[in-house]
């Protein structure tokens, strides 16, 4: 027996109860071959990183399974087969964290969007902002328009990035 | 080639930060942890080089591979354009 974390993602047009099915049926085969799903966890609708199979969105799932290797292939071979299961992933793990997950517990604080938090970026940036700030400085008479017109196309680009990967 | 960074005076020398992974209340490395992970990747989504970040070599492994789970269940990106 050996402890695995299983995460899987379904299809965005199956409804909350049908994936509440599908991993009643995975935790089944589990249960059946003698092992043991420690935890459940439902992550929601969540948008995917970038397009699987032609979708944006997917339900995410986690199990802790306790099981031999024998019952987790099992539960893999079943998740090839259907069609609703984007993707999986199992990873072996020396013990199961409590409580929940870092997914879980990021959720809530998602829209505050606290990204200020990049100070171990080192000195790269350092010498590049003081060559920078010099220009601006030294030409203050004639060259205004162009630092001013400078910033404001990079946060156009930045914001249609942001929007176009949301 | 050995040089000592912290043994020789310098005008511009910077002291060695220690990895942020180490330490008592230090982080766990976790594929699950977005919001972890996201710091020490680029805006591209490129993996920030330890060199910038200071992270040990073993917990760069560990934090590299985290990233490459993470990327593969779509929760990070693989690039950003």
């Amino acid at each position: 027996m050996a402890l695995y974390e299983n995460v899987f993602i379904v299809r965005q047009d199956l409804s909350a109860q049908q994936v509440e099915d599908l991993t009643a049926q995975y935790s089944e085969i589990i249960t059946e071959a003698g092992g043991r799903v420690a935890k459940t966890e439902y992550w929601g609708l969540r948008t995917l990183a970038y397009k699987i199979k032609k979708n944006r969105k997917g339900h995410y799932v986690m199990l802790n399974i306790d099981s031999s290797s024998d019952a987790l292939q099992e539960v893999e071979r079943n998740m090839r087969l259907s069609e609703d299961i984007l993707r999986y992933m199992s990873i072996r793990v020396d013990e199961f964290e409590d409580g929940p997950s870092a997914v879980m517990r990021n959720k809530g604080s998602r829209d505050r969007g606290d990204r200020g938090d990049r100070g171990d970026r080192g000195d790269g940036g350092r010498p590049a902002t003081s060559s920078e700030a010099k220009p601006v400085a030294a030409a203050e008479a004639k060259p205004a328009e162009k630092p001013a017109e400078k910033p404001a196309e990079k946060s156009a680009e930045k914001s249609e990035s942001e929007g176009a990967s949301e | 080639m050995n040089t000592h960074r912290t043994a020789t005076p310098r005008p511009f020398m910077r002291r060695r930060k220690s990895c942020p992974f180490s330490g008592k209340d230090a982080p766990k490395i976790d594929y699950k942890d977005v919001k972890l992970l996201a710091r020490f990747t680029s805006e591209r989504g490129k993996i920030v080089p330890s060199r910038i970040t200071a992270v040990s070599a073993k917990k760069q492994r560990e934090l590299s591979r985290a990233i490459k789970r993470a990327r593969f269940l779509a929760l990070m990106p693989y690039l950003m354009q």
